[in-house]
């Protein structure tokens, strides 16, 4: 096993979230890691079908991130898209329904796993090739600068935040997006979730540089390493991002080290991680750590936290019964959606 | 009417849509300052901005997704392709973003972008300049591919084109840049779906596009000569194909050529041929004949070079064995 790389400390004031604030933090990562271990359940019963990459361990960053947001700034995701969708305020309900390949579902059964859209809540994807959804939430932040600077409209002052993994920061789209944010102060956080794997390609294997953080600053742009297996610590760096884009004052590169708690997709044998560094991991787990945080700092009581997942658990059953009730898609529109009359 | 060079008619086609819809832009390598590399869109940095009329790094792929996203979110990006061989740096921007991402999102997103520049063989550019990129992306579902081949349909086209809520391909070739013709000076838009019948006649239909359509005129004045009466239809929109038109003229002629300056294998008359067969098998009188490149890479030797597209002779000669075969 690679020595494993230091995390950064992170010591949260205590008074820096409401206990509102806090429950709707719990209650997204609670969400993300229930609404994954049914799809796991779905899968193995032969109710899911393609590749399915679930975000287990990673939720802090979802979470962290995505509630630092509104709800007009823009999300993009890759293949790894379902936590970050319920993040973004797609109903469960409807990413399940996508998931069975139903009408209902988000992206009309038309998508699946790895291509879950919402116009709805400004989710621009669901990209399942390599990087490929950097450039496009790189179009996202230009079109809020165009509308700001070239059209005049002051209000236009949305950031879009693109997530990616490790393996992606050796992708040439990486590169060049970071250069036309910077060179252009693009409101965007670029959002890395090294979870030291890229399938069986361990990270110090792949890139000559395995800090991505630093691979910001040729491009001028402010790179911050983060405990992303620690929501507070997550939200406080995109907090700062986010009031940096939204000022004008252009991208951020956040490298987030987390972890993901299964196989790369349902599909991964996962025989190359060693049990050490699993379990190594499974003891940071992001949420078991977040409610010892609010019950230490007297946010939130245990009774609450179990009202929260039990709450949550009800709406998992709830989007799988609708999910399983709802139609598929009419053979008769078969064609429809492949041009913008349709 | 104002006589005017193509890539002027294709200027005055996008400053006209950017000064209608403020949210149309332009993008691409050396689009601004330098005014483009064939001054498609000379001054206007200077009248519209640094920002709509945007000089990007050279990084195909990646500017490309960037238009996909900013057209996701409501703007209208024109990509200048400084050649459009350079775009096979972005295939996949372009083909599974700008063509499939409204299909793969069951309809969330329209991506309204038109990607545009030089195409074709032109005078000793060497193999990678000279490529033909329509037959390559013809097979990407949600795209359409448009040809343009006068100063008067290239203007009208790429006006459509910047209107229409699809990504759009739009190919120039670079042998045709200062081709001259009056315009008109009222405004107009040329539908992108419509083939163009340059030329009625009745004893042979020839369909063809972009230099090609150039070519066959060439021929058609040596046929005329021999008494020979061809029909000549510019396909403009590579897909989709428009079939009523095709389909009216098999039917009068009965008899069909294809001259297109793409590759055989795989090519746009490859397509075609398959089409005809499928919908007007009954009317043919002959096998249906097409002239195409030779499948190579576009030598860079000037004797070669004229070797490996279709020349107005050939094309001469083929309409006259057609016109001769007995049925």
């Amino acid at each position: 096993m690679v020595q494993e790389r230091t995390l950064p400390q992170f010591q949260a004031p205590p008074a820096q979230i409401s206990p509102e604030e806090g429950l709707v933090l719990y209650e997204d990562m609670i969400l993300g890691r229930f609404f994954e271990d049914k799809c796991a359940e779905m899968y193995y019963r032969g109710k899911m079908f393609g590749f399915v990459h679930l975000y287990n361990g990673q939720e802090a960053v979802s979470s962290g991130v995505i509630k630092s947001l509104r709800s007009d700034d823009y999300v993009c995701s890759t293949y790894r898209d379902h936590v970050h969708a319920l993040s973004a305020g797609v109903p469960a309900k409807n990413v399940m329904a996508e998931l069975f390949g139903k009408e209902t579902g988000c992206s009309k059964g038309r998508g699946g796993s790895m291509h879950l859209f919402s116009s709805e809540h400004n989710l621009l994807g669901g990209f399942a090739f390599i990087g490929e959804g950097i450039p496009v939430a790189l179009g996202a932040a230009f079109q809020s600068r165009y509308r700001r600077d070239a059209l005049g409209d002051a209000s236009a002052d949305q950031v879009t935040a693109c997530f990616f993994g490790d393996g992606t920061s050796n992708n040439g789209q990486f590169f060049e997006c970071l250069n036309m944010a910077a060179l252009w102060k693009l409101p965007i956080l670029f959002v890395v979730e090294n979870n030291k794997w890229a399938i069986g390609m361990a990270h110090e294997r792949a890139t000559s540089q395995p800090e991505i953080y630093k691979k910001a600053s040729v491009f001028g742009m402010p790179g911050i390493e983060v405990d992303g297996m620690d929501v507070m610590a997550v939200r406080a760096v995109a907090q700062e991002a986010v009031a940096r884009a939204r000022a004008g004052e252009g991208p951020t590169l956040i490298e987030a080290l987390t972890y993901r708690f299964r196989g790369h997709s349902l599909a991964d044998p996962d025989e190359l991680r060693s049990k050490a560094e699993k379990e190594a991991w499974l003891a940071r787990d992001p949420i078991k750590r977040f409610e010892a945080y609010l019950v230490e700092h007297n946010l939130a009581e245990e009774g609450t936290l179990k009202e929260v997942r039990d709450r949550i658990q009800t709406r998992i059953d709830d989007a799988l019964t609708f999910a399983e009730d709802s139609p598929e898609p009419s053979p008769d529109d078969l064609y429809k959606y492949i041009f913008a009359e349709d | 009417m104002a006589e005017t060079l193509l890539f002027n008619a294709l200027r005055e086609a996008i400053d006209e849509e950017m000064g209608r819809d403020d949210t149309v832009f332009v993008l691409g390598e050396d689009v601004g300052v330098y005014g483009g590399s064939y001054k498609v869109t000379k001054d206007l940095y200077n009248k519209y901005g640094e920002l709509r009329v945007l000089d990007t790094p050279i990084a195909e792929n990646s500017f490309t997704g960037m238009a996909v996203g900013a057209a996701m979110t409501g703007l209208r990006p024109i990509i200048e392709g400084m050649n459009m061989g350079f775009l096979l740096l972005a295939f996949n921007q372009i083909a599974n973003n700008a063509g499939m991402l409204r299909y793969t999102s069951g309809g969330n997103f329209k991506i309204p972008m038109v990607i545009r520049g030089p195409g074709g063989v032109g005078r000793q550019l060497g193999a990678e300049h000279s490529q033909r990129l329509e037959a390559y992306f013809q097979a990407v579902p949600g795209l359409k591919i448009v040809a343009c081949s006068t100063p008067y349909n290239a203007k009208g086209l790429l006006k459509a084109a910047i209107r229409d809520d699809n990504p759009v391909l739009f190919f120039e070739h670079v042998l045709l840049y200062n081709l001259k013709e009056d315009l008109p000076n009222h405004e107009y838009v040329v539908p992108l779906d419509k083939a163009e019948i340059v030329r009625s006649g009745k004893d042979v239909t020839i369909l063809t596009y972009s230099r090609m359509r150039h070519h066959v005129m060439q021929a058609v004045k040596g046929l005329e000569k021999k008494g020979l009466d061809p029909e000549v239809i510019d396909l403009i929109s590579l897909k989709p194909l428009d079939f009523d038109t095709i389909g009216q003229s098999i039917k009068k002629t009965h008899r069909v050529i294809i001259v297109e300056e793409c590759m055989k294998t795989g090519g746009i008359g490859a397509e075609i041929i398959a089409s005809i067969n499928d919908r007007y098998f009954d009317e043919l009188d002959a096998p249906v004949v097409r002239l195409s490149s030779q499948d190579i890479p576009t030598p860079y030797n000037g004797k070669l070079e004229t070797l490996t597209i279709v020349q107005p002779k050939q094309i001469e000669a083929a309409v006259e064995n057609m016109v001769a075969l007995k049925v």
